[in-house]
C-alpha cells in the first residue's frame, strides 16, 4: 500500500500535528508492509520539503505555485487532487486541523471518495484498516471502514500519535520531487485577506499550574461565583468549556479546547464538564485530571485521575472549604 | 436574499444512550435540533431580517424530524423541507451530502448555511461537500457574515486564537461557528404562526441521487478506558477531605 501524509503549514511554519500524523503513517506502513511518502503545498517552503526529507518516507513531494501563497480551499483542492491523481497512494492522511476540516472532504469527494475524519486509531484486522473514531461527543467510539476502492482519505485527531516518535530517514534524505500543477486565477473563487489575533487576552492559562474548569453542569451565570471561590480557594485560575463561552458567561480568553487554549496545568479540575472531544484535546495534557459530574458515564472520566460522581453544587462549597482548612 | 439551513435532529444531549449495533437504540429517547444548527439558523435569520428574502428550514431523516422542521419555523423560518428517509443514520457524508444537495437545487437561493458539525455522528463535513457538489465557493467555522451586494466579507476561525478575514462571492456555503450569535427562543406568536408555515416532504427516491457508500460505521461502542480513574464517595463533605489528601500527598500538586 501506498500512503501519502499531506503536511500542514501556514506562513513557512509547521502545524506540528503533521508530525503526528506522520508518526501514524509510519506505524500503519510497519503494520501493513506499506511505504510512506510526504507532501507539503505552498510558495517558497523547499526548506520546508527538506525538513520532511530527513523523516523516514520514500519520497516528498513539493507542491509549489504562486496562486498557492494563501491558503484557499479552492487552490489546493485543484492542486492536491492534480498531486494526488499522479502519485496515486492508496490512502491519503491529514492531520486533522480547521483547515483540513476546510478543504479536505471536498478533494476526497472530488474523485467521488469519502474521508473518515478526526480518526483517534486504527487497527489492522488481516490488512482491513479499520479507523476509530468518536461519535456522540465522545460518548462513545465507532469503528469506521472504507467501502469502494482506493484511494482512501482520513485524518487523526491533534494528540492521537507522538510527534516525537516519527522515524528519521535511515540514510540521510529521502528524495524531494517537485510536483507542478496548473492553477489558474479565476479557480480561486475566495479571497483571503488578514491574519489577526483578537485584543491580547489579559490571562495566560497556558501559563496557570492550577485550573478549574467549568461546563454546561454549571447551569447558569449565577452559579460561576461559586466555581470562582473554589479557584481562588485552591489559588487557580477559572476556565471553562466552549458552551460557558459562547454564552458569554466567561470571556472566549478562558476558553479551554480544540478552538481555545491548550493547557498542560499541574492540576485541572472539571467541574460539570462532560468530556466532549473538542474540549479534552485541549487539557489531556494535564498532569493530574479530577472530573466531577453526576453522570458517571460521561466521557471526561476516561481521562480522570480522580473521580466524583456527583452533584457539583454540593461538592463544589464542601471542597472550598475543605481548601481553605488544609491551607 | 434567500437562505438555506441546513439542520440535523440529532439526541437530546442529556439522552442515556443505548447502542444497538452501529447506531443506537431510539426508541426510548428524546430528541432535539443540533445545537451547532441552531447557530447557523439564528445567522439566517438575522440576515433575512437585514437583507430581506426568505429562509428555508431544510432537514433530513425520519417523520421525528418534522418537529424540529417546526422548530424552525417558530423562531422566524418561512417554510420548511423534509427529505424522508428512514435510514439517514446510515448514510455516509457524501450520501447525506448528495441528498440534500439535489434538494438544494431545486430552491432558488443566494447561501447555505450549516451548523459546524453534528453532536451525533460528528463528520463535521456537510457544508464542504455541498459547496463542492453545488460547485459552489465556501467557507466554513465562520464567526461573523457581512454582506455587500454580491459579496460577503467574512470572519473564519483559525486555531490557536487566530482568525482570518475572506471574502466570498454569492452564492456560496458557509458552515457557522458555534456561538457567532445569541440564538433566540420561539416565541408564543412564532410558534401560532409556524402552524400556517408550509412543510414540504421529499422522497429521497424523487431526488435521482445514487448514494454508493464510501465508507461504513461498523459498530459502535463505549470506549474502552485507558487511564484508571480512583472514584471517592462518601457525603460532599467527606469527598472533599479525601480529594484535598489525595491533591496534596498523592498527586502532589498542591
Amino acid at each position: 500500500m501506498k500512503i501519502l501524509v499531506i503536511a500542514e503549514q501556514r506562513q513557512g511554519k509547521w502545524n506540528n500535528t503533521s508530525f503526528e500524523t506522520l508518526a501514524a503513517a509510519q506505524q500503519i506502513a510497519k503494520d501493513t508492509s506499506s511505504m510512506v511518502s510526504a507532501l507539503v503545498i505552498g510558495k517558497g517552503i523547499a526548506g520546508l520539503a527538506g525538513e520532511l526529507a530527513a523523516k523516514n518516507v520514500a519520497e516528498v513531494l513539493l507542491v509549489e505555485h504562486d496562486l498557492l501563497e494563501a491558503y484557499t480551499p479552492d487552490g489546493y483542492c485543484v492542486a492536491l487532487s492534480q498531486a494526488v491523481g499522479s502519485a496515486k497512494p492508496d490512502l491519503v492522511l491529514f492531520p486533522h486541523t480547521y483547515q483540513v476540516r476546510d478543504f479536505a472532504p471536498k478533494l476526497a469527494a472530488m474523485s467521488g471518495k469519502g474521508m473518515i475524519g478526526d480518526c483517534i486509531g486504527y487497527r489492522n484486522e488481516g490488512g482491513k484498516l479499520v479507523f476509530v473514531r468518536q461519535m456522540f461527543q465522545g460518548k462513545t467510539a465507532a469503528d469506521v471502514t472504507f467501502q469502494g476502492g482506493a484511494p482512501w482519505f482520513a485524518s487523526f485527531q491533534a494528540g492521537a500519535f507522538r510527534a516525537d516518535l516519527v522515524v528519521a530517514h535511515p540514510s540521510g534524505k529521502a528524495p524531494v520531487n517537485v510536483v507542478s500543477v496548473a492553477l489558474k486565477p479565476e479557480q480561486i473563487r475566495t479571497k483571503p485577506l488578514d491574519l489577526f489575533k483578537e485584543a491580547k487576552s489579559a490571562v495566560d492559562l497556558t501559563q496557570a499550574p492550577l485550573i478549574v474548569a467549568i461546563g454546561r453542569g454549571i447551569k447558569a451565570p449565577e452559579n460561576i461565583p461559586q466555581a470562582e471561590a473554589l479557584a481562588k480557594a485552591l489559588g487557580g485560575e477559572i476556565a471553562a468549556s466552549r458552551p460557558i463561552c459562547d454564552e458569554g458567561w466567561l470571556p472566549m480568553e478562558r476558553q479551554i479546547g480544540s478552538s481555545g487554549q491548550t493547557v498542560a496545568p499541574k492540576l485541572y479540575l472539571a467541574l460539570g464538564i462532560s468530556g466532549a472531544i473538542q474540549h479534552v484535546v485541549g487539557m489531556k495534557g494535564a498532569r493530574t485530571i479530577v472530573a466531577i459530574n453526576k453522570d458517571q458515564n460521561a466521557p471526561i472520566f476516561e481521562i480522570a485521575d480522580y473521580g466524583v460522581v456527583g452533584d457539583i453544587f454540593e461538592i463544589m462549597p464542601a471542597l472550598t472549604e475543605a481548601l481553605q482548612k488544609a491551607k | 436574499m434567500n437562505i438555506i439551513v441546513c439542520i440535523k435532529q440529532v439526541p437530546a444531549k442529556d439522552a442515556p444512550l443505548s447502542i444497538a449495533g452501529n447506531w443506537i437504540r431510539e426508541s426510548d429517547i428524546g430528541f432535539e435540533m443540533n445545537e451547532p444548527d441552531s447557530y447557523a439558523l439564528e445567522e439566517a435569520l438575522r440576515l433575512k431580517e437585514k437583507h430581506g428574502g426568505e429562509v428555508i428550514a431544510l432537514s433530513m431523516g425520519p417523520e421525528r424530524v418534522k418537529q424540529t422542521i417546526k422548530e424552525a419555523l417558530a423562531k422566524g423560518a418561512d417554510r420548511g423541507i423534509h427529505i424522508a428517509d428512514d435510514k439517514f443514520a446510515q448514510l455516509d457524508p457524501l450520501g447525506s451530502a448528495k441528498s440534500l444537495a439535489a434538494a438544494i437545487n431545486q430552491q432558488k437561493h443566494d447561501l447555505v448555511l450549516t451548523g459546524l458539525q453534528s453532536d451525533d455522528h460528528g463528520f463535521g463535513q456537510t457544508g464542504v461537500l455541498l459547496a463542492g457538489i453545488l460547485d459552489v465557493p465556501h467557507a466554513t467555522i465562520i464567526m461573523a457574515i457581512e454582506v455587500d451586494g454580491q459579496t460577503m466579507k467574512l470572519k473564519r476561525e483559525l486555531e490557536a486564537g487566530w482568525f482570518q478575514h475572506i471574502e466570498c462571492p454569492l452564492p456560496a456555503v458557509l458552515s457557522i461557528q458555534s456561538g457567532i450569535n445569541k440564538v433566540r427562543y420561539a416565541t408564543l406568536k412564532g410558534i401560532m404562526a409556524a402552524k400556517k408555515k408550509e412543510i414540504v416532504t421529499i422522497a429521497p427516491e424523487s431526488l435521482g441521487v445514487s448514494a454508493e457508500p464510501t465508507q461504513r460505521v461498523e459498530r459502535i461502542y463505549v470506549p474502552t478506558k485507558t487511564k484508571k480513574t480512583e472514584f471517592l464517595s462518601g457525603t460532599p463533605k467527606e469527598v472533599a477531605g479525601k480529594l484535598v489528601e489525595k491533591l496534596k500527598f498523592e498527586a502532589r500538586v498542591i
